[in-house]
């Protein structure tokens, strides 16, 4: 009976996992590992964010430092990564469309952001664009400040964002159909018309992930920014994660849990548009 | 088609003048620098003690991270391709937070557990007073190791879910009617298929645990003992004087070099992964026929 009984229990969990083993073994690896140094670690920052009342929490985060900072990273990230979107199009397309003699290094040089450590961009950006560095020298000649402005935080945050825009882009240019826009070459659509009805329609949902991916690094980036913003409160310069850090090293526990459960709120918002675009697509190319 | 061939030319050089600008500029700015008063100077910056402690550091913290990250990320990715069961998609997104979200958020989360102010604090302590050990994790070494666990959580998974998604569980269902083992399944089957994918994870996992600052630099205050190569250079940098900045900058050459070697093998591994990718494609065109 209880052998039975047992089979049957077998058979169900068979059927609702497949019938390779190792379920439960790997599902409580998977849990354990990833409360122990990820959720747990973040509730603890919830947990004391609780502890603050409603009227403390919303005087830090409106506080004029707060807020400028917040408005900086945004505005800065939302620049960086329009622009991104620009040229990751454009060298995506590069990348994909044709053949020439240094596509394979630029192909690999894309990634460089991804692997050099953003301190080490942040102190080399900061000395080229200031004006004893090569383009700064000239680019002040003209008028242009690039380090220590916004400008320079938009320009680091370029570094750090084009590999995600070209990164998501080029998959889906690569198994792009040709025939939709032989279709409109035919119909006696020019080049520029093309590309706006039919290819960016089909790009736009990489496009808007990508840009998503790199304003969201944008948001919380910490390392290559803070050489290059100057940092200074008068010209609100400061970024959101330079915030956080400074209040940590005050000791200002509660003003920087505050303004981490901000971010935290913003990147999980970021979080979810992305996935629903990728939902969104993922449903349209099947239906095709 | 002279029109088509003038929008090639102008695409080709738009990318190669931003690529050029913008990451290739400043990698050689790097070198420029760090060799501008001289190759004596260069490696006298190179000999100091804070600098070995840091390379020391660095390398432990890297190791350990990548051997976690690389088991946690092989195992989610089995359960997450192999297994179909509610809350899947959730968990999957759970396992990309640390992806999305500030790095020094990922320090402050650990400062918040078990700093001053710490729920986790009072059980540390207590585990020290039974059994006389003196665990300290904020400001020492375990805390730069979870805080680089914690930003390069979800590299080697991310790596690994899309191999295994396209291999399918086909190979697998027959070898375990057929009797076998989950570890023997996993070790003939599953394995083989991802290697390049884990090795390619591993590569990127490094390269950011090596480069990992904003997380590091709020858990991590003592020069010398628990700084981090990043952090090191922080310190030469902000300290001012001409001198240390030029160090800076020579300590910044290795992590340069470090990061074009990882970049090189990444290429070769795309490379290596793209041909495995293509051959199971074949199969499965194969197999529609």
């Amino acid at each position: 009976m209880i052998k039975e009984k047992n089979k049957e229990q077998n058979n169900k969990r068979k059927k609702r996992h497949g019938s390779i083993p190792g379920f439960g073994l790997s599902m409580g690896i998977t849990l354990t590992m990833l409360s122990m140094l990820v959720l747990i670690p973040l509730a603890s920052i919830l947990l004391y964010g609780l502890s603050l009342s409603p009227s403390e929490f919303f005087a830090i985060v409106c506080s004029d430092s707060v807020r400028y900072a917040l408005r900086t990273s945004i505005l800065c990230s939302f620049i960086a990564a329009t622009i991104n979107c620009v040229f990751g199009m454009i060298i995506a397309w590069t990348l994909v469309r044709y053949n020439f003699f240094h596509r394979r290094l630029i192909d690999g040089l894309i990634e460089l952001p991804f692997a050099l450590p953003t301190a080490v961009a942040g102190i080399t950006l900061s000395k080229m664009y200031s004006n004893t560095g090569i383009p700064g020298k000239w680019l002040s000649a003209i008028g242009i400040d690039v380090s220590y402005t916004h400008l320079g935080i938009v320009v680091a945050l370029i570094f750090v964002g084009i590999p995600f825009v070209v990164r998501t882009v080029q998959p889906v240019l690569q198994k792009f159909d040709y025939q939709y826009e032989e279709a409109a070459h035919i119909l006696g659509a020019g080049r520029i018309i093309t590309f706006i009805k039919v290819m960016l329609p089909e790009l736009m949902p990489a496009l808007l992930t990508g840009f998503g991916l790199a304003f969201a690094r944008g948001m919380g980036e910490y390392g290559s920014v803070i050489y290059i913003s100057g940092n200074s409160a008068k010209d609100h310069t400061q970024v959101v994660s330079y915030v956080i850090m400074q209040k940590l090293n005050y000791m200002d526990y509660a003003g920087a849990t505050a303004v981490a459960l901000v971010m935290l709120i913003t990147s999980f918002v970021i979080l979810m548009v992305i996935n629903l675009i990728q939902i969104k697509q993922s449903k349209r190319t099947n239906n095709v | 088609m002279s029109k088509k061939r003038n929008i090639k030319i102008l695409m080709i050089i738009i990318s190669t003048l931003f690529v050029l600008l913008m990451l290739v500029f400043p990698l050689a700015s790097v070198l420029v620098n760090s060799f501008s008063k001289g190759l004596e100077f260069y490696f006298n910056s190179l000999k100091t003690e804070y600098f070995f402690s840091a390379l020391g550091l660095t390398c432990i913290v890297t190791f350990i991270t990548v051997i976690v990250n690389s088991f946690f990320g092989i195992i989610a990715s089995y359960l997450l391709t192999r297994y179909s069961f509610a809350g899947k998609h959730i968990l999957a997104t759970l396992i990309d937070i640390p992806f999305s979200i500030s790095p020094v958020i990922a320090g402050l989360a650990f400062i918040m557990m078990f700093g001053r102010l710490g729920w986790a604090t009072p059980i540390i302590d207590t585990i020290n007073s039974i059994t006389g050990w003196n665990i300290k994790i904020v400001f020492a070494i375990p805390g730069v190791v979870l805080a680089t666990i914690f930003v390069t959580f979800p590299f080697v998974s991310r790596e690994i879910i899309p191999v295994l998604n396209a291999v399918g569980t086909d190979e697998e269902e027959a070898a375990a009617i057929m009797g076998a083992s989950g570890f023997t399944i996993f070790r003939k089957i599953t394995f083989p298929h991802i290697k390049w994918a884990l090795a390619y994870g591993v590569v990127l996992c490094s390269a950011r645990a090596i480069g990992e600052f904003g997380a590091v630099n709020a858990l991590s205050k003592t020069r010398g003992m628990t700084f981090t190569l990043p952090l090191e250079i922080d310190a030469l940098y902000l300290s001012g004087s001409s001198d240390s900045i030029v160090a800076a900058y020579a300590v910044s050459s290795i992590l340069v070099l470090v990061s074009v070697i990882l970049l090189v093998i990444r290429n070769i591994l795309e490379y290596r992964s793209d041909r495995i990718k293509i051959s199971v494609e074949e199969r499965a065109e194969i197999k529609e026929d």
